[in-house]
Protein backbone atom coordinates (compact mmCIF):
# COMPACT_ATOMS: atom_id res chain seq x y z
CA UNK A 1 0.00 0.00 0.00
CA UNK A 2 1.85 3.23 -1.11
CA UNK A 3 1.27 6.20 0.90
CA UNK A 4 -1.50 8.16 -1.23
CA UNK A 5 -3.61 5.17 -0.05
CA UNK A 6 -2.60 5.32 3.57
CA UNK A 7 -3.11 9.36 3.55
CA UNK A 8 -6.64 8.94 1.77
CA UNK A 9 -7.59 5.96 4.11
CA UNK A 10 -6.87 7.82 7.34
CA UNK A 11 -8.29 10.98 6.15
CA UNK A 12 -11.22 9.16 5.22
CA UNK A 13 -11.97 7.57 8.70
CA UNK A 14 -11.15 10.99 10.43
CA UNK A 15 -13.43 13.00 8.38
CA UNK A 16 -16.43 10.29 8.30
CA UNK A 17 -15.91 7.87 11.50
CA UNK A 18 -14.37 10.76 13.76
CA UNK A 19 -16.28 13.73 11.92
CA UNK A 20 -13.13 15.80 12.15
CA UNK A 21 -12.97 19.22 9.96
CA UNK A 22 -11.22 18.06 6.35
CA UNK A 23 -9.48 21.83 6.92
CA UNK A 24 -7.97 20.49 10.20
CA UNK A 25 -6.20 17.42 9.15
CA UNK A 26 -3.01 18.93 7.88
CA UNK A 27 0.77 17.24 8.10
CA UNK A 28 1.78 19.04 11.41
CA UNK A 29 -1.53 18.70 12.97
CA UNK A 30 -1.84 17.56 16.67
CA UNK A 31 -3.57 14.43 17.32
CA UNK A 32 -5.29 15.70 20.54
CA UNK A 33 -4.60 19.26 20.62
CA UNK A 34 -5.68 20.09 16.53
CA UNK A 35 -7.91 16.94 16.08
CA UNK A 36 -9.37 17.11 19.17
CA UNK A 37 -8.74 13.13 19.36
CA UNK A 38 -8.89 11.99 23.03
CA UNK A 39 -8.09 8.62 25.00
CA UNK A 40 -12.08 7.39 23.94
CA UNK A 41 -11.58 7.65 20.73
CA UNK A 42 -7.87 5.97 20.91
CA UNK A 43 -9.97 2.69 21.66
CA UNK A 44 -12.36 3.24 18.11
CA UNK A 45 -9.07 3.61 16.52
CA UNK A 46 -7.89 0.60 17.01
CA UNK A 47 -10.87 -1.03 15.20
CA UNK A 48 -10.96 1.01 12.93
CA UNK A 49 -6.99 0.73 11.95
CA UNK A 50 -7.61 -3.30 12.33
CA UNK A 51 -10.42 -2.84 9.83
CA UNK A 52 -8.73 -0.99 7.14
CA UNK A 53 -5.36 -2.27 7.47
CA UNK A 54 -5.50 -5.19 9.43
CA UNK A 55 -2.56 -4.84 11.79
CA UNK A 56 -3.55 -4.26 15.12
CA UNK A 57 -2.19 -0.91 17.08
CA UNK A 58 0.49 -1.92 19.80
CA UNK A 59 0.34 1.09 22.31
CA UNK A 60 3.48 1.17 23.23
CA UNK A 61 4.56 1.38 19.35
CA UNK A 62 2.45 4.95 19.36
CA UNK A 63 4.88 6.55 22.28
CA UNK A 64 6.07 10.05 20.36
CA UNK A 65 3.42 9.66 17.29
CA UNK A 66 1.37 12.89 18.14
CA UNK A 67 1.15 14.25 14.51
CA UNK A 68 -1.32 13.62 12.09
CA UNK A 69 1.99 12.75 9.89
CA UNK A 70 3.56 10.66 12.07
CA UNK A 71 0.70 8.44 12.79
CA UNK A 72 0.52 7.97 8.95
CA UNK A 73 4.42 7.11 8.83
CA UNK A 74 3.45 4.39 11.76
CA UNK A 75 0.31 2.98 9.41
CA UNK A 76 3.00 2.88 6.64
CA UNK A 77 5.57 1.19 8.45
CA UNK A 78 3.38 -1.59 9.58
CA UNK A 79 1.49 -1.86 6.55
CA UNK A 80 4.56 -2.31 4.44
CA UNK B 1 -45.47 18.17 51.92
CA UNK B 2 -44.61 19.80 48.50
CA UNK B 3 -46.86 20.22 45.78
CA UNK B 4 -45.17 18.73 42.27
CA UNK B 5 -45.97 20.37 39.08
CA UNK B 6 -45.18 19.56 35.23
CA UNK B 7 -43.77 22.11 33.34
CA UNK B 8 -42.40 20.48 30.50
CA UNK B 9 -43.17 17.67 28.35
CA UNK B 10 -41.81 15.75 25.21
CA UNK B 11 -42.39 12.85 23.07
CA UNK B 12 -41.05 10.64 20.23
CA UNK B 13 -43.14 7.94 18.98
CA UNK B 14 -44.71 5.85 16.50
CA UNK B 15 -47.87 8.21 16.15
CA UNK B 16 -45.53 11.60 16.33
CA UNK B 17 -42.35 13.04 17.13
CA UNK B 18 -43.56 16.27 18.48
CA UNK B 19 -46.78 16.93 20.89
CA UNK B 20 -48.73 18.89 17.94
CA UNK B 21 -48.16 15.95 16.08
CA UNK B 22 -49.19 13.62 18.64
CA UNK B 23 -52.10 15.51 19.41
CA UNK B 24 -53.45 15.15 15.89
CA UNK B 25 -52.84 11.37 15.88
CA UNK B 26 -54.30 10.87 19.36
CA UNK B 27 -57.54 13.12 18.46
CA UNK B 28 -58.13 11.06 15.09
CA UNK B 29 -57.14 7.87 15.93
CA UNK B 30 -53.93 7.43 13.93
CA UNK B 31 -52.33 4.23 14.35
CA UNK B 32 -48.37 4.26 14.71
CA UNK B 33 -48.12 0.12 13.99
CA UNK B 34 -46.17 -1.26 10.60
CA UNK B 35 -44.34 -4.18 9.56
CA UNK B 36 -40.51 -4.30 9.81
CA UNK B 37 -39.48 -6.93 7.52
CA UNK B 38 -36.68 -7.71 9.27
CA UNK B 39 -37.97 -9.03 11.98
CA UNK B 40 -39.22 -11.50 9.64
CA UNK B 41 -36.20 -12.55 7.90
CA UNK B 42 -34.37 -12.49 11.66
CA UNK B 43 -37.01 -15.12 12.74
CA UNK B 44 -39.97 -13.58 14.67
CA UNK B 45 -43.46 -15.02 14.68
CA UNK B 46 -44.81 -11.58 13.70
CA UNK B 47 -43.52 -8.74 12.05
CA UNK B 48 -45.83 -5.82 13.73
CA UNK B 49 -44.13 -3.13 15.40
CA UNK B 50 -44.43 0.45 15.94
CA UNK B 51 -42.75 2.24 13.22
CA UNK B 52 -40.47 4.90 15.17
CA UNK B 53 -38.59 7.69 12.99
CA UNK B 54 -34.76 7.54 13.93
CA UNK B 55 -33.44 10.63 15.27
CA UNK B 56 -30.93 13.01 13.49
CA UNK B 57 -28.39 13.80 16.06
CA UNK B 58 -25.57 15.04 14.04
CA UNK B 59 -25.08 18.62 14.24
CA UNK B 60 -27.13 18.58 17.31
CA UNK B 61 -24.67 16.95 19.59
CA UNK B 62 -21.29 16.30 19.42
CA UNK B 63 -19.59 13.39 19.03
CA UNK B 64 -18.39 12.72 21.74
CA UNK B 65 -21.32 12.94 23.63
CA UNK B 66 -23.30 11.35 20.84
CA UNK B 67 -21.05 8.23 20.64
CA UNK B 68 -22.54 6.35 24.05
CA UNK B 69 -26.12 7.20 23.06
CA UNK B 70 -28.07 3.46 22.79
CA UNK B 71 -31.15 3.99 20.42
CA UNK B 72 -33.21 4.80 23.35
CA UNK B 73 -31.12 7.03 24.58
CA UNK B 74 -31.22 9.21 21.43
CA UNK B 75 -35.45 9.04 21.32
CA UNK B 76 -35.21 9.74 25.47
CA UNK B 77 -32.56 12.65 24.55
CA UNK B 78 -35.10 14.22 21.69
CA UNK B 79 -38.01 13.89 24.33
CA UNK B 80 -35.58 15.77 26.83
CA UNK B 81 -35.03 18.34 25.02
CA UNK B 82 -38.61 19.42 23.96
CA UNK B 83 -39.46 18.98 27.42
CA UNK B 84 -36.97 21.17 28.83
CA UNK B 85 -37.32 23.68 25.85
CA UNK B 86 -40.90 23.96 27.02
CA UNK B 87 -40.51 24.32 30.82
CA UNK B 88 -38.53 27.21 29.80
CA UNK B 89 -35.36 25.22 30.85
CA UNK B 90 -31.87 26.36 29.28
CA UNK B 91 -28.78 25.21 29.03
CA UNK B 92 -27.57 27.93 31.41
CA UNK B 93 -30.76 27.33 33.78
CA UNK B 94 -28.67 23.37 33.73
CA UNK B 95 -25.35 24.41 34.59
CA UNK B 96 -26.62 26.70 37.55
CA UNK B 97 -29.01 24.90 38.97
CA UNK B 98 -29.27 20.94 39.93
CA UNK B 99 -31.54 19.33 38.28
CA UNK B 100 -31.94 15.14 38.38
CA UNK B 101 -33.02 12.70 35.71
CA UNK B 102 -34.72 9.28 36.15
CA UNK B 103 -35.53 7.18 33.47
CA UNK B 104 -37.53 4.14 33.01
CA UNK B 105 -35.82 1.77 30.69
CA UNK B 106 -35.86 -2.17 31.30
CA UNK B 107 -33.17 -3.51 28.37
CA UNK B 108 -30.78 -2.47 25.60
CA UNK B 109 -30.52 -5.74 23.59
CA UNK B 110 -28.91 -4.39 20.33
CA UNK B 111 -25.54 -3.21 21.57
CA UNK B 112 -25.33 -6.18 23.85
CA UNK B 113 -25.81 -8.93 20.91
CA UNK B 114 -23.38 -6.87 18.83
CA UNK B 115 -20.66 -6.98 21.19
CA UNK B 116 -21.10 -10.52 21.85
CA UNK B 117 -21.00 -11.57 17.93
CA UNK B 118 -17.99 -8.93 18.12
CA UNK B 119 -16.28 -11.23 20.68
CA UNK B 120 -17.68 -14.60 19.14
CA UNK B 121 -15.78 -13.15 15.84
CA UNK B 122 -12.58 -11.84 17.57
CA UNK B 123 -12.07 -12.77 20.63
CA UNK B 124 -10.36 -9.64 21.48
CA UNK B 125 -11.87 -6.74 23.54
CA UNK B 126 -9.46 -4.38 22.25
CA UNK B 127 -11.72 -5.07 19.23
CA UNK B 128 -14.41 -3.46 20.83
CA UNK B 129 -14.37 0.10 20.69
CA UNK B 130 -15.43 2.45 23.33
CA UNK B 131 -19.33 2.77 22.50
CA UNK B 132 -20.90 -0.48 23.25
CA UNK B 133 -20.18 -0.35 27.27
CA UNK B 134 -22.23 3.14 27.59
CA UNK B 135 -24.98 1.56 25.42
CA UNK B 136 -25.42 -2.00 26.42
CA UNK B 137 -26.29 -1.04 29.99
CA UNK B 138 -29.88 -0.15 31.37
CA UNK B 139 -28.70 2.93 33.11
CA UNK B 140 -27.51 4.35 29.45
CA UNK B 141 -30.35 6.80 28.82
CA UNK B 142 -29.36 8.32 32.30
CA UNK B 143 -25.88 8.07 31.93
CA UNK B 144 -26.25 10.14 28.22
CA UNK B 145 -28.81 12.32 29.08
CA UNK B 146 -27.38 13.29 32.72
CA UNK B 147 -24.09 13.73 30.59
CA UNK B 148 -25.42 16.00 27.40
CA UNK B 149 -27.39 18.06 29.76
CA UNK B 150 -24.82 18.70 32.64
CA UNK B 151 -27.47 17.39 35.32
CA UNK B 152 -25.93 17.34 38.94
CA UNK B 153 -28.74 16.23 40.84
CA UNK B 154 -30.36 12.95 41.26
CA UNK B 155 -29.34 10.28 38.76
CA UNK B 156 -30.54 6.54 38.41
CA UNK B 157 -32.68 4.24 36.05
CA UNK B 158 -35.56 2.17 36.96
CA UNK B 159 -36.36 -1.60 35.68
CA UNK B 160 -39.55 -2.53 35.82
CA UNK B 161 -40.45 -4.21 33.06
CA UNK B 162 -43.63 -2.24 31.30
CA UNK B 163 -44.26 -0.20 34.69
CA UNK B 164 -40.64 1.65 34.03
CA UNK B 165 -41.69 4.92 32.98
CA UNK B 166 -44.21 5.40 35.19
CA UNK B 167 -42.55 3.99 38.21
CA UNK B 168 -40.18 6.76 37.61
CA UNK B 169 -42.51 9.58 37.24
CA UNK B 170 -43.83 7.98 41.01
CA UNK B 171 -39.64 8.40 42.12
CA UNK B 172 -39.35 11.70 41.00
CA UNK B 173 -43.03 13.02 42.43
CA UNK B 174 -41.73 11.78 45.91
CA UNK B 175 -37.86 13.56 45.50
CA UNK B 176 -39.71 16.49 45.18
CA UNK B 177 -42.50 16.21 47.23
CA UNK B 178 -40.02 15.72 50.34
CA UNK B 179 -38.18 18.41 49.70
CA UNK B 180 -34.79 16.40 47.84
CA UNK B 181 -35.02 17.85 44.48
CA UNK B 182 -36.69 20.67 43.57
CA UNK B 183 -36.92 19.63 39.15
CA UNK B 184 -36.33 15.86 37.65
CA UNK B 185 -36.76 15.25 34.15
CA UNK B 186 -38.66 12.10 34.30
CA UNK B 187 -39.80 9.68 31.90
CA UNK B 188 -38.59 6.35 29.93
CA UNK B 189 -36.95 5.00 26.81
CA UNK B 190 -37.72 1.61 24.42
CA UNK B 191 -35.31 0.74 21.83
CA UNK B 192 -37.26 -0.82 18.63
CA UNK B 193 -34.73 -2.47 16.67
CA UNK B 194 -35.51 -6.05 15.20
CA UNK B 195 -32.76 -7.90 18.41
CA UNK B 196 -35.08 -6.35 21.02
CA UNK B 197 -38.25 -7.99 21.26
CA UNK B 198 -37.31 -11.69 19.73
CA UNK B 199 -37.52 -13.20 23.44
CA UNK B 200 -40.71 -11.34 24.00
CA UNK B 201 -42.05 -12.84 20.76
CA UNK B 202 -41.06 -16.24 21.93
CA UNK B 203 -43.62 -16.32 24.50
CA UNK B 204 -46.22 -16.16 21.08
CA UNK B 205 -47.77 -12.95 22.94
CA UNK B 206 -47.57 -10.82 20.11
CA UNK B 207 -50.68 -10.03 17.36
CA UNK B 208 -50.08 -11.88 13.78
CA UNK B 209 -52.40 -9.35 12.30
CA UNK B 210 -49.81 -8.82 9.68
CA UNK B 211 -52.71 -8.11 6.76
CA UNK B 212 -53.99 -5.24 8.74
CA UNK B 213 -51.49 -3.81 11.11
CA UNK B 214 -53.37 -0.65 12.01
CA UNK B 215 -55.92 -3.14 13.24
CA UNK B 216 -53.38 -5.35 14.81
CA UNK B 217 -53.40 -3.69 18.50
CA UNK B 218 -57.10 -4.12 19.73
CA UNK B 219 -56.81 -3.82 23.93
CA UNK B 220 -60.28 -4.64 25.48
CA UNK B 221 -61.88 -6.31 22.15
CA UNK B 222 -63.17 -9.67 21.97
CA UNK B 223 -61.01 -10.44 19.16
CA UNK B 224 -57.66 -9.61 20.06
CA UNK B 225 -54.74 -11.61 19.15
CA UNK B 226 -51.95 -9.95 21.28
CA UNK B 227 -50.01 -6.77 21.82
CA UNK B 228 -48.24 -4.89 19.12
CA UNK B 229 -44.43 -4.02 20.36
CA UNK B 230 -43.52 0.01 20.20
CA UNK B 231 -41.02 1.96 21.70
CA UNK B 232 -39.72 5.73 21.67
CA UNK B 233 -38.93 8.22 23.87
CA UNK B 234 -40.93 10.49 26.43
CA UNK B 235 -39.84 12.96 28.69
CA UNK B 236 -41.73 15.26 31.62
CA UNK B 237 -40.35 17.96 33.56
CA UNK B 238 -41.66 17.21 37.71
CA UNK B 239 -40.88 20.58 39.33
CA UNK B 240 -41.66 21.68 43.01
CA UNK B 241 -44.91 24.40 43.24
CA UNK B 242 -43.09 26.99 44.65
CA UNK B 243 -40.13 26.84 42.39
CA UNK B 244 -42.07 26.73 39.64
CA UNK B 245 -43.96 29.53 40.34
CA UNK B 246 -40.85 31.36 41.29
CA UNK B 247 -39.61 30.89 38.21
CA UNK B 248 -42.15 32.25 36.19
CA UNK B 249 -42.81 29.04 34.58
CA UNK B 250 -45.98 27.88 33.08
CA UNK B 251 -47.76 24.96 34.50
CA UNK B 252 -49.43 22.23 32.93
CA UNK B 253 -50.66 19.75 35.74
CA UNK B 254 -49.80 18.71 39.09
CA UNK B 255 -49.16 15.02 40.12
CA UNK B 256 -51.11 14.22 43.09
CA UNK B 257 -50.61 10.29 43.83
CA UNK B 258 -48.17 7.72 42.88
CA UNK B 259 -49.36 4.13 43.64
CA UNK B 260 -47.42 1.01 43.55
CA UNK B 261 -48.25 -2.82 44.57
CA UNK B 262 -46.47 -6.36 43.82
CA UNK B 263 -48.93 -8.70 42.88
CA UNK B 264 -47.26 -11.58 45.21
CA UNK B 265 -48.74 -14.33 43.18
CA UNK B 266 -47.40 -16.91 41.17
CA UNK B 267 -46.04 -17.04 37.94
CA UNK B 268 -43.92 -14.47 36.66
CA UNK B 269 -46.54 -13.27 33.41
CA UNK B 270 -49.45 -12.91 35.56
CA UNK B 271 -51.22 -10.01 36.15
CA UNK B 272 -53.31 -10.00 39.24
CA UNK B 273 -56.52 -7.98 39.57
CA UNK B 274 -56.15 -7.23 43.47
CA UNK B 275 -52.71 -6.08 42.25
CA UNK B 276 -53.93 -3.41 40.54
CA UNK B 277 -56.74 -2.56 42.48
CA UNK B 278 -54.18 -2.15 45.68
CA UNK B 279 -52.04 0.16 42.81
CA UNK B 280 -54.89 2.17 42.04
CA UNK B 281 -56.45 2.54 45.37
CA UNK B 282 -52.77 3.79 46.77
CA UNK B 283 -52.70 6.55 44.03
CA UNK B 284 -56.12 7.81 44.49
CA UNK B 285 -55.43 7.59 48.56
CA UNK B 286 -52.30 9.27 48.11
CA UNK B 287 -53.89 12.00 46.00
CA UNK B 288 -57.03 12.59 48.48
CA UNK B 289 -59.29 11.90 45.51
CA UNK B 290 -62.62 9.31 45.53
CA UNK B 291 -63.00 6.95 42.20
CA UNK B 292 -65.81 9.10 41.51
CA UNK B 293 -63.71 12.28 40.55
CA UNK B 294 -61.71 10.50 38.18
CA UNK B 295 -62.40 11.89 34.61
CA UNK B 296 -60.19 9.63 32.46
CA UNK B 297 -58.08 6.58 33.33
CA UNK B 298 -55.47 5.55 30.80
CA UNK B 299 -55.62 1.90 31.06
CA UNK B 300 -52.21 -0.32 30.95
CA UNK B 301 -54.44 -2.52 28.34
CA UNK B 302 -52.06 -4.26 26.00
CA UNK B 303 -53.89 -6.38 23.84
CA UNK B 304 -53.58 -9.49 25.38
CA UNK B 305 -56.56 -11.50 26.38
CA UNK B 306 -55.64 -12.46 30.08
CA UNK B 307 -53.57 -8.58 30.92
CA UNK B 308 -56.51 -7.01 29.21
CA UNK B 309 -59.62 -8.86 31.26
CA UNK B 310 -58.06 -8.82 34.42
CA UNK B 311 -56.99 -4.81 34.28
CA UNK B 312 -60.75 -4.62 33.37
CA UNK B 313 -61.56 -6.52 36.31
CA UNK B 314 -59.49 -4.25 38.58
CA UNK B 315 -61.07 -0.89 37.18
CA UNK B 316 -64.87 -3.13 37.47
CA UNK B 317 -64.52 -2.89 41.18
CA UNK B 318 -63.00 0.58 41.68
CA UNK B 319 -65.13 2.39 39.07
CA UNK B 320 -68.33 0.53 38.42
CA UNK B 321 -70.84 3.62 37.62
CA UNK B 322 -68.41 6.02 37.81
CA UNK B 323 -68.14 8.96 35.21
CA UNK B 324 -64.58 7.94 34.07
CA UNK B 325 -64.08 7.45 30.79
CA UNK B 326 -61.10 4.58 30.07
CA UNK B 327 -59.38 4.15 27.09
CA UNK B 328 -56.50 1.96 26.00
CA UNK B 329 -53.80 4.69 23.87
CA UNK B 330 -51.85 1.02 22.77
CA UNK B 331 -54.47 0.79 20.38
CA UNK B 332 -52.73 3.63 18.71
CA UNK B 333 -49.21 3.15 19.89
CA UNK B 334 -48.51 -0.55 20.47
CA UNK B 335 -46.99 -1.75 23.22
CA UNK B 336 -44.19 1.42 24.40
CA UNK B 337 -43.44 -1.41 26.93
CA UNK B 338 -40.14 0.50 29.04
CA UNK B 339 -41.35 3.76 27.85
CA UNK B 340 -44.98 3.78 27.49
CA UNK B 341 -46.17 4.84 31.64
CA UNK B 342 -44.46 7.77 30.87
CA UNK B 343 -45.69 8.46 27.43
CA UNK B 344 -49.05 7.70 28.61
CA UNK B 345 -48.88 10.35 30.95
CA UNK B 346 -47.80 12.48 28.11
CA UNK B 347 -50.59 10.93 26.08
CA UNK B 348 -53.09 12.06 28.66
CA UNK B 349 -51.89 15.64 29.69
CA UNK B 350 -51.91 15.99 25.31
CA UNK B 351 -56.08 15.19 25.80
CA UNK B 352 -56.07 17.20 29.27
CA UNK B 353 -54.82 20.29 27.26
CA UNK B 354 -57.23 20.34 24.09
CA UNK B 355 -60.64 18.40 26.36
CA UNK B 356 -61.00 15.87 24.83
CA UNK B 357 -60.17 11.89 25.32
CA UNK B 358 -58.84 9.54 22.65
CA UNK B 359 -60.49 6.71 21.28
CA UNK B 360 -59.63 3.29 22.09
CA UNK B 361 -59.58 2.10 18.49
CA UNK B 362 -60.12 -1.42 17.06
CA UNK B 363 -62.51 -2.23 19.96
CA UNK B 364 -65.79 -4.02 17.88
CA UNK B 365 -66.80 -6.51 20.18
CA UNK B 366 -66.26 -5.77 24.21
CA UNK B 367 -65.22 -9.27 25.54
CA UNK B 368 -67.63 -10.67 28.64
CA UNK B 369 -65.84 -8.13 31.18
CA UNK B 370 -64.87 -4.70 28.83
CA UNK B 371 -68.23 -4.66 28.54
CA UNK B 372 -69.09 -3.43 32.60
CA UNK B 373 -66.68 -0.42 31.39
CA UNK B 374 -67.05 2.97 30.26
CA UNK B 375 -64.75 2.36 27.16
CA UNK B 376 -64.25 5.63 24.70
CA UNK B 377 -64.45 4.02 21.20
CA UNK B 378 -64.48 7.27 19.77
CA UNK B 379 -62.80 9.99 20.65
CA UNK B 380 -65.05 12.21 23.09
CA UNK B 381 -65.03 16.00 23.57
CA UNK B 382 -65.14 16.72 27.09
CA UNK B 383 -63.29 18.65 29.67
CA UNK B 384 -60.51 16.16 31.43
CA UNK B 385 -59.19 17.33 34.83
CA UNK B 386 -58.59 14.36 37.05
CA UNK B 387 -56.42 11.47 34.98
CA UNK B 388 -55.23 8.20 36.20
CA UNK B 389 -52.59 6.66 34.13
CA UNK B 390 -52.11 2.44 34.93
CA UNK B 391 -49.32 0.84 34.30
CA UNK B 392 -48.06 -3.29 35.29
CA UNK B 393 -45.16 -4.86 34.27
CA UNK B 394 -43.97 -8.65 34.89
CA UNK B 395 -42.92 -9.90 37.61
CA UNK B 396 -46.21 -8.47 38.92
CA UNK B 397 -44.65 -5.06 39.27
CA UNK B 398 -47.56 -1.99 39.35
CA UNK B 399 -47.61 1.54 38.88
CA UNK B 400 -50.53 4.05 38.88
CA UNK B 401 -50.54 7.74 38.88
CA UNK B 402 -53.15 10.50 39.36
CA UNK B 403 -52.42 13.87 38.08
CA UNK B 404 -55.21 16.83 38.21
CA UNK B 405 -54.76 19.97 34.94
CA UNK B 406 -53.82 22.72 36.62
CA UNK B 407 -55.93 25.70 36.19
Amino acid sequence: MNRNEIEEKVRNFLIEDLEIDEEKITPDALLKEDLGIDSLDFVDIVVIVERNFGFKIKPEEMKGVDTYSKFCDYIETKVN
Amino acid sequence: MRRVVITGMGIWSCIGTSIEEVKESLYNGKSGIGIEEERLRYGYQSGLTGIVPKPQLKGLIDRHLRRGMSEEAEYAYMAGRQAFEMAGVDEEYLLNNEVGCIFGNDSSAKPVIETAKLMEEKHDTELLGQSYIFQSMNSTINMNLSTIFHLKGVNFSVSAACASGSHSIGLGYMLIKQGLQDMVLCGGGQETNFYCMASFDALGAFSKNMAEPAKASRPFDRDRDGLVPSGGGAALVLEDYDHAVARGAHIIAEVLGYGFSSNGTQGISQPSDDGCVRAMRRAMDDAGVEPSEIDYINAHATSTRQGDMVEATAIDKLFHGTKALISSTKSMTGHECWMAGASEVVYSLIMMQHNFVAPNINLENCDEVSGKLNLARQTVDTEVNLVLSNSFGFGGTNSALVIRKFE
